[in-house]
């Protein structure tokens, strides 16, 4: 009898596949969804990177992170500032957002992560506040009333309105396969094992040998990249920014921690399922407005009470399933 | 013994998660009684001390006190009913002051003779250092201040978990010469040790714990040395 | 002389950020608890403040022998009903649920009281002052509000040291699983640690409520002002916290006094500066 690792199982094969089918039907959007269906389309890719990434942090890394909406703020007003101030393409705009989110995150980590566990929530909260604060006294971007993406500029990216909305929506859809494709691969890498480590018990990573900080700064500035390039993508189809806007807590905080606890945190499919239920619920439940903000958050209490891994940790749970091939496990064979 | 037993403990499991620590374990002391547990590391020892102190929640009538199942209560409840606890290690509070623990030890005050006067009377030295911070104290005078705060509500039982652990032969001796006349006023005892010696010329009746199993039970005059060594090397 | 101005209205106003930052700073002492619905609780005590002095008629200083028990007993519920649950080594359930219950109070107030901007009337108190010099006075409402604030840190830093209550406290933040061994009931102790926090959040919110409009979304940012008086001051340390918030609410001043939009921001940059170079606060747990 022999043994070895493996992550692959039979429900996972199966989900392979699935995922495969499913990406094409997606990217065939255009041609099937409507002007509509294309944008609640993009809104839910966006909220899935959004949650995936938020899940890094929280779920796998230990960094309960309230202040993420620092990056999509940042990763948006860089598009604006970029596209009207210095004339390079929108498109263009989105990876250089994530590039200078990653630099500015390094000195954001240097400070937050002298907090620990509840106290970092808050102070990454006050970062993000900053940033708010210090983008409404800049003028050139409109200060605190914000500032629109000039018509030239959009007129400039597609030939007609249709042309620029399929282009979005692709743009959308390519980000999010693509963040989410960088995402498994860092769970898949040496990085993956040492987060899987540390999010079932930081203590026990350290004293094995995992460079906990090093680790947790990584998966930081990767995130906080990630998270502007979905904000520049965000306000690329808004076409217009504000400070309380790009830096929202509700809209890039508060619903995607709630997203990733119903659906389940440090479980990478966690965040699919949370999207799904979230647009349930909110296009079933969005004409009371604030008190459908209220039942959202007390369904995350229950969840957190009931049942911490969430709807998806919970069928897991019984089911031994998992659509992506990320669980490493020990197989017997038999000779 | 039936009619007179204090405590019942009898076919007790416990669990941490998926890992069973104790396998139907039984034991019982008499009033005024002293019962040793020895065993070696990982025998579950500690787990039979903290499943009687409430620590961890067992079914309701595998532990009896006074004839009645105390099994799911919780510690504050059990300490009340009139059974307390030397934790291992001591676990003096740190931010307290020597007469601060003591004083918290003796919030459920049953009826009985422990004060904080009498503590006092029995460990002169803890009078002398009453303001200080408890952890500037040495080992020995960190555990007197331990075995005062659990007479302090004046149990019926007290349960002490490898009191001589850390501490020189000669402080040994003198904390189990203070037990022996703690013992002598009536207070019975489940005396938790890897320390064979000192257990044993106090108990009453031995128990030998292995792997979570009894492996030998019977009274401290019956057992033989030899008997105790083969269940604690399980040879 | 307008500069002494500023910064003594600073200072006043500080009283009232230590207020929100001891109740959070209480809280995280005895239980380690993080509490992201502080803010939103001391608004919630600006809105039944409101209610009473509206339906009983009561000016807002009379109003606190009602908020006060209210908010208090609204503490020691919600502890044993639902915070007492996410108590644990794991830092995620307390954090998110009361996370939950910040979004939840948040629009449960919205939809009570709307997003109007609400304020108490303190009557003739409002305008009261105290003439120092030319052109410097002080409130006395701001004053009232500072020694207010200062009697509640003295008060909890006696509770602490000096009553059965504190004692217990401190006790459980030491070590929860021996001092139920004591006959502390862990989940009791914690409700009364979370209804004293809300008696000061009761105070703070009274105050705030005379003091600036408020309204449903103004609960985080009194959060944040707690907590960077809270790391300013420096962990653990009851007066580090008065000092912390003080510091606080002068920075503010000055920054508000250069440009309006720079007060919060001031603020904001004071904390990270002090969090850059002086991480353990300035009142350090050595001299608590």
């Amino acid at each position: 009898m022999t043994a070895s690792v493996t992550r692959a199982t039979r429900t996972s094969t199966i989900g392979v596949v699935v995922v495969a089918i499913a990406l094409v039907a997606l990217a065939l959007g255009p041609y099937w969804a409507g002007r509509d269906g294309m944008r609640l389309l993009i809104e839910a890719y966006t909220y899935l990177v959004l949650a995936s990434l938020w899940n890094l942090l929280a779920g796998y890394a230990g960094l309960v992170s309230v202040g993420q909406q620092a990056f999509v703020g940042l990763g948006g007003y860089v598009l604006f500032a970029l596209a009207t101030l210095a004339g390079v393409p929108p498109l263009l705009c989105i990876p250089l957002a994530g590039i200078i989110a990653a630099i500015v995150a390094i000195p954001v980590a240097a400070i937050t992560f002298r907090l620990r566990g509840a106290y970092f929530a808050i102070g990454s909260w006050v970062v993000a506040e900053v940033f708010r604060l210090g983008f409404s006294q800049v003028a050139a971007l409109g200060g605190g009333s914000g500032t629109s993406l000039p018509a030239a500029i959009v007129q400039g990216m597609a030939a007609n309105r249709t042309a620029r909305e399929h282009l979005v929506y692709w743009v959308a859809l390519g980000l999010m396969v693509a963040i989410l494709g960088l995402i498994v691969a860092l769970l898949r890498s040496r990085y993956g094992l040492a987060l899987t480590a540390l999010r079932d018990n930081e203590v026990a990573a350290r004293s094995n040998g995992v460079d906990v900080e090093r680790t947790k700064l990584v998966v930081f500035i990767f995130a906080a990249a990630c998270t502007a390039m979905a904000g520049s993508l965000i306000f690329l189809q808004k076409l217009r920014i504000t400070p309380d806007a790009g830096f929202s807590v509700n809209d890039w905080t508060a619903l995607v921690i709630f997203i990733t606890v119903i659906g389940g945190i440090g479980r990478f499919e966690g965040p699919f399922v949370g999207v799904v239920v979230f647009f349930l619920l909110r296009e079933t439940l969005s004409d009371l407005g604030s008190i459908y903000l209220m039942i959202l958050g007390a369904i995350a209490i229950l969840i957190m009470l009931k049942a911490p891994r969430g709807l998806w940790g919970f069928l897991a749970e019984r089911t031994d399933a998992q659509v992506l091939p990320l669980q490493r496990r020990v197989v017997a064979r038999g000779k | 013994m039936p009619e007179a037993a204090l405590l019942e403990v009898e076919a007790l499991d416990a669990h941490y998660g998926d890992f069973q620590a104790l396998f139907g374990v039984s034991l019982s002391v008499g009033a005024g009684q002293v019962a040793a547990v020895i065993g070696a590391n990982g025998a579950g020892k500690s787990t039979l001390l903290n499943s009687i102190s409430g620590l961890i929640r067992s079914k309701a009538n595998a532990i009896r006190f006074r004839g009645e199942p105390i099994g799911t209560l919780s510690a504050f409840r059990v300490l009340a009913r009139g059974i307390a606890m030397v934790p291992e290690g001591r676990r003096l509070f740190p931010s307290l002051t020597v007469e601060e623990n003591l004083i918290i030890g003796g919030q459920f005050k049953r009826p009985g003779p422990w004060t904080l006067k009498r503590v006092y009377e029995v460990f002169p030295i803890l009078e002398e250092r009453r303001h200080q911070a408890s952890t500037s104290l040495s080992g020995g005078q960190q555990q007197m201040v331990a075995i005062g705060r659990a007479l302090m509500s004046n149990p019926a039982l007290l349960l002490c978990d490898e009191i001589s652990l850390g501490l020189a032969p000669i402080v040994v001796r003198d904390i189990y010469a203070h037990l022996r006349g703690i013992v002598a006023g009536g207070t019975a005892a489940v005396i938790v040790e890897q320390d064979i010696g000192q257990a044993l010329a106090i108990a009453n009746t031995v128990t030998c714990m292995q792997e979570g199993r009894v492996a030998l039970q019977g009274r401290a005059g019956e057992v033989t040395r030899a008997d105790i060594q083969a269940a604690y090397f399980g040879v | 002389m307008n500069w002494v101005n500023t910064i003594l209205q600073g200072v006043l106003v500080g009283g009232l950020y230590a207020m929100f930052a001891a109740g959070l700073s209480l809280i995280f002492g005895v239980m380690k608890l993080v509490n992201i619905a502080h803010g939103d609780l001391i608004v919630l005590a600006a809105y039944v403040a409101l209610i009473v002095t509206d339906g009983l008629g009561l000016n807002p200083i009379a109003s606190l022998l009602v908020v006060v028990p209210v908010m208090a007993v609204i503490g020691y519920c919600l502890q044993r009903g639902l915070l007492n649950r996410t108590m644990g080594d794991d830092i995620l359930p307390p954090l998110l649920v009361t996370f939950g219950l910040s979004v939840i109070l948040q629009n449960g107030l919205l939809e009570l009281f709307s997003a109007d901007s609400r304020r108490l009337q303190a009557g003739a108190l409002e305008t009261a002052s105290l003439q120092l010099a030319d052109g410097l006075s002080l409130g006395v409402l701001p004053l009232i509000q500072f020694g207010l604030a200062v009697a509640i840190i003295a008060g909890l830093h006696w509770m602490f040291y000096h009553t059965a209550l504190g004692r217990s406290f401190r006790a459980v933040s030491d070590d929860p699983r021996v001092a139920q061994l004591m006959g502390l009931n862990n989940r009791h102790v914690f409700a009364l640690a979370m209804a004293l926090s809300l008696a000061i959040v009761a105070v703070a919110g009274v105050f705030l409520a005379v003091r600036t409009n408020f309204d449903p979304a103004t609960g985080p940012a009194r959060l944040i002002f707690g907590f960077e008086a809270v790391i300013i001051g420096g962990l653990s340390s009851l007066w580090g916290t008065l000092l912390g918030g003080i510091l606080l609410g002068v920075v503010q001043a000055a920054g508000a006094e250069l440009d309006p939009g720079w007060q919060v921001l001031a603020g904001h940059v004071a904390f990270l500066a002090v969090l850059a170079f002086r991480p353990q606060g300035l009142l350090s747990r050595a001299s608590r």
